[in-house]
């Protein structure tokens, strides 16, 4: 898909906006504690907004219950939060995180089941989205913004449907995602993202140099890319969960009309009402059978 | 003396019909015509004349000699040539000289050059490279002979690409069997794939064919004739040739010509039907109308009105169309009201020399007798506009002009009686008249009965899934490690929270990493970097088959489709419920089987940087294979102990 990587940047001014996780089930149980990410990423954002005068950099935090914007590096209000061992910038989003973390606990409804739950991941999305929308309308100089995902939760397959979506509309506004995923299993939507909108996607494997990781990988805006190599995964998970039950499959039944995916055989499709026939046999059936096989 | 300066006008070849009708024209001061009509399909030239006739009945005889060899004196006789064989008679029924070859056998053909001093020689070579010499006695014969063979020997190399083996069962059309011949002439990818599979007895052209149906209807459809419409040129320039010796005008009409001179000048329609054949013949008819034509040309109204009052039926041709006068009347009393509110009377004026208009002001019409002989360029032009924008209201080819005659006849009262079954139409007019009529702010609310709006419900995708996605969850990601939370809430927060402050107390960490960490992370990225960009190529969205060589990427494309095809009717046999189907299945079993060695060659035969890859590609080709002979073992196994019988030498 000619996307970033083709499309001729005139200069090197990024917009990053960043998703940063902040599932507390998940950090209560990573490797990595909460306390070194953020020092990995505030630096991190910090040399971002050095390699360019005009680089803007956008923090929205993702919640387990809620997603909010936590940063932005170009509005003034950052003035207000004095600390004498930090940048200014830095103790500000430390603040708006932490207000932000009250809020998102007062949220919480119940106890949790067991499984690490996924964050929204979906919303933070959106709302990413949205931003960059408001900055192509604004008329002004803008650099080509992009959006990068530190995530770590799980991939919640309900929320399938609604990210590919969002995954499509970012296609659709040449927008790249590019995700780096600190958690333990592998995360299916966040390489479909990178490799649809054609931004880049790599699980660090030593965390512990994240913030090398981001430097090296992420840090490169839209106009480098087409010089500098990035690494790229040897294959992409393509996997798709079912619209019935949200369970991750890879072999299922495909509506012929919406494309909308189920895992076992149904008389009516969910999402279009459209009536499937009479299944004749069992290796001929009127709807199709599809099988994708994982490309890693 | 000045003669009309005109171009020869001939009709195309030898295909269509055409009556050729020839005016000799003298001298404008005696006016005389003479008409001579040809018969029909007669052509150019006298050779091409000979092909279609031997085409069309499949047959040549001519006087030959009989040579073995070129010193051979040669044995006369009759050569005789059909579609299927060629035979010769020698005139001495002792002498050893008959032959009686299939033109399957032939190969080729040479003959001598008219030009030359050599005799006329045809040779004509066969199969085993032997060759028969025929002696004509003149060149036309033996160009006749050449066309022929020529003509043959092209046929039957096309025949040969037509499917050798006919199905009884199969009731194919010829058109059926057309449109499967041009399907594989266009698509070489299907051509393939045919001739591996049908042609070596895999599959049978029903089954082959079964699942290509949209194709061929769609190629069907493609076949579906467009009906022409008439030709933007006006007829009336028809140009006549001339032949300066004889002063002679020879227009040429073909039925084509006529069909349009009917459309457009309904009185001369009207007057063909009622004065031919009965008053007069057809060449009077035409010389009279072209007469008429000559006299419009000259713009001579007075001489017009004086030859249109020696002759009646040259009056006809030379007074106004009232045909068309009328029509118009009607035309314009049908107009719709509501779209054009100042159609009335007055626009009746197509008929009308000059549109009505006369050029030196003056208003009044009037109606000397000379001016009804007027005729105008605009008013043809317009005339001619109309009736090519109307279309053709007959479709067929016709052989004489009575046929076509009568064919414009017959769909003209079609037509007007369609219009007069009028008492509906007219009253959806009035109907349509009221509505449009109706001022739509002065009306009360229309109030429509409105169906409810039917969303089906979002939150189907979101919230109400989750609680079966959290029930069902704990099994869904199998072989994954699920790591357990056993906090509880507030304990995760107050976590997360108490990291906040910390790193706002203490800041970041000095160094944010350690330089040994940042050194190896950095050498394992350009590592990898470097290993995939020489492994997989810069672009993620690159295929792998593009960076193999041409050769292999066709094969392995080959292959995989032939694979699809196979397993395509593999599965569709399954359930096994007649004995077709299972003789089928073995078919199918056996020519998957024969592709296992092909892969395997092919991975062989890839440079060895390509080999990973190819084994990649060819991995998913494995597993299906694999998996449809399983499957058919399975169910050998199933039906050998259903039916209880030994396997093959199993005592």
């Amino acid at each position: 898909m000619a996307s970033a990587p083709s499309k001729l940047y005139a200069d090197d001014v990024s917009l990053v906006v960043v998703l940063l996780d902040t599932n507390p089930f998940f950090w209560s149980s990573s490797s990595l504690s909460f306390s070194q990410f953020l020092s990995h990423v505030l630096a991190f954002f910090n040399a971002i907004l050095t390699l360019n005068q005009l680089n803007q950099v956008v923090v929205i935090a993702t919640g387990y219950n809620s997603c909010d914007y936590i940063f932005d590096s170009a509005s003034d209000l950052n003035r207000s939060f004095e600390n004498g061992r930090m940048p200014v910038m830095s103790s500000s989003l430390l603040q708006k995180l932490e207000e932000f973390l009250i809020k998102d606990e007062q949220l919480s409804k119940e106890e949790p089941e067991g499984r690490i739950k996924s964050s929204l991941f979906l919303g933070s999305l959106s709302m990413a989205l949205c931003y960059i929308q408001r900055v192509f309308r604004s008329g002004a100089l803008h650099p080509h913004p992009r959006i990068l995902c530190l995530q770590g939760s799980p991939d919640g397959p309900e929320q399938y449907v609604a990210i590919m979506n969002a995954i499509f509309s970012a296609q659709r506004s040449e927008v790249p995602i590019d995700s780096c995923y600190i958690g333990a299993q592998n995360s299916a939507f966040l390489q479909q993202a990178s490799y649809i909108t054609g931004g880049v996607h790599h699980k660090p494997q030593n965390l512990d140099g994240l913030f090398q990781y981001l430097m090296t990988i992420f840090a490169t805006d839209l106009h480098s890319r087409s010089f500098i190599h990035l690494p790229k995964p040897v294959g992409v998970d393509f996997r798709a969960s079912c619209f019935c039950h949200k369970n991750t499959i890879d072999m299922g039944y495909v509506c012929s009309v919406c494309l909308s995916i189920f895992c076992k055989h149904h008389k009516k499709c969910s999402t279009c009402g459209s009536v499937f026939g009479q299944a004749q046999s069992e290796a001929a059936s009127a709807s199709d059978k599809k099988r994708k096989t994982p490309e890693t | 003396m000045h003669l009309l300066n005109l171009i020869l006008q001939t009709s195309s070849f030898g295909v269509f019909t055409s009556s050729r009708l020839f005016f000799p024209l003298r001298l404008p001061a005696t006016f005389s015509f003479a008409l001579q009509i040809f018969p029909s399909r007669s052509t150019i030239s006298f050779s091409h004349y000979n092909i279609h006739k031997t085409m069309a009945s499949g047959l040549v005889t001519k006087r030959a000699k009989y040579k073995t060899t070129i010193k051979d004196p040669g044995t006369p006789g009759h050569l005789r040539m059909t579609l299927e064989k060629i035979l010769f008679m020698p005139h001495n029924p002792k002498s050893a000289g008959k032959l009686d070859v299939e033109f399957r056998y032939i190969k080729g053909q040479k003959h001598t050059k008219e030009g030359s001093n050599k005799p006329p020689w045809l040779n004509l070579t066969n199969n085993q490279n032997g060759s028969f010499i025929f002696e004509f006695e003149n060149y036309s014969d033996l160009q006749d002979c050449r066309d022929f063979v020529g003509k043959v020997l092209a046929k039957s190399g096309e025949v040969s690409e037509k499917p050798t083996v006919a199905y009884p069962d199969e009731q194919l059309s010829a058109a059926e069997m057309e449109l499967r011949i041009k399907l594989l002439q266009e698509d070489s990818e299907l051509q393939k794939l045919h001739k591996q599979f049908v042609l070596s007895g895999v599959l049978t052209e029903a089954e082959f064919w079964a699942t290509r149906k949209k194709l061929l209807d769609r190629e069907a459809s493609k076949k579906m004739k467009q009906r022409l419409g008439f030709k933007s040129a006006m007829v009336s320039d028809i140009k006549p040739s001339t032949d300066g010796r004889t002063n002679k005008v020879t227009f040429n009409l073909t039925p084509e010509i006529i069909l349009q001179i009917f459309a457009e000048k309904p009185a001369v329609h009207r007057a063909f039907l009622s004065y031919v054949p009965n008053k007069m013949s057809e060449r009077n008819f035409w010389t009279k109308y072209f007469r008429a034509e000559y006299l419009h040309s000259t713009k001579n109204s007075i001489a017009a009105a004086a030859e249109a009052a020696e002759d009646e039926e040259l009056a006809v041709f030379l007074k106004q169309d009232d045909i068309l006068a009328s029509e118009a009347r009607k035309k314009i009393r049908r107009v719709d009201p509501t779209l054009d509110m100042e159609a009335d009377e007055g626009d009746d004026y197509t008929h009308l020399p000059d549109h009505g208009i006369f050029r030196d002001g003056n208003k009044e019409m009037t109606e000397s007798q000379n001016e009804l002989y007027k005729r105008t360029l605009s008013q043809d032009i317009n005339r001619h506009a109309a009736v090519v924008l109307e279309g053709r209201a007959v479709d067929a080819e016709f052989e004489d002009t009575k046929a076509v005659a009568e064919a414009l006849a017959q769909s003209k009262r079609e037509s007007s009686n369609k219009g007069e079954s009028d008492g509906d139409t007219s009253r959806e007019r009035l109907d349509r008249l009221s509505r449009m009529t109706e001022i739509e702010d002065l009306q009360g609310s229309n109030n429509l009965p409105l169906a409810p709006l039917c969303i089906k419900d979002p939150r189907d995708y979101f919230d109400s899934q989750q609680a079966n996605a959290l029930r069902t969850s704990g099994d869904a990601l199998g072989g994954t490690e699920q790591i357990k939370c056993s906090l509880s809430i507030l304990e995760v927060y107050s976590s997360l929270r108490e990291s906040i402050s910390s790193i706002k107390a203490m800041g970041w960490k000095e160094p944010i990493v350690k330089p040994e960490a940042a050194h190896q992370v950095f050498d394992a990225l350009t590592n990898s970097i470097s290993n995939t960009k020489h492994n997989i190529g810069k672009n993620p969205q690159e295929s792998v088959l593009d960076r193999l060589p041409r050769k292999t990427k066709e094969e392995l494309l080959h292959i995989w489709t032939s694979i699809l095809e196979l397993l395509k009717h593999f599965w569709a046999s399954y359930p096994i419920t007649t004995s077709y189907l299972y003789a089928k299945v073995n078919r199918l079993k056996d020519a998957m089987s024969n592709i296992y060695p092909q892969l395997e060659e092919i991975k062989g035969s890839v440079p060895s940087e390509f080999r990973h890859q190819v084994s990649l590609l060819v991995r998913p080709m494995h597993q299906a294979l694999d998996a449809a002979i399983q499957h058919y073992e399975a169910s050998m196994q199933k039906r050998s102990t259903q039916s209880g019988e030994k396997p093959n030498g199993y005592v």
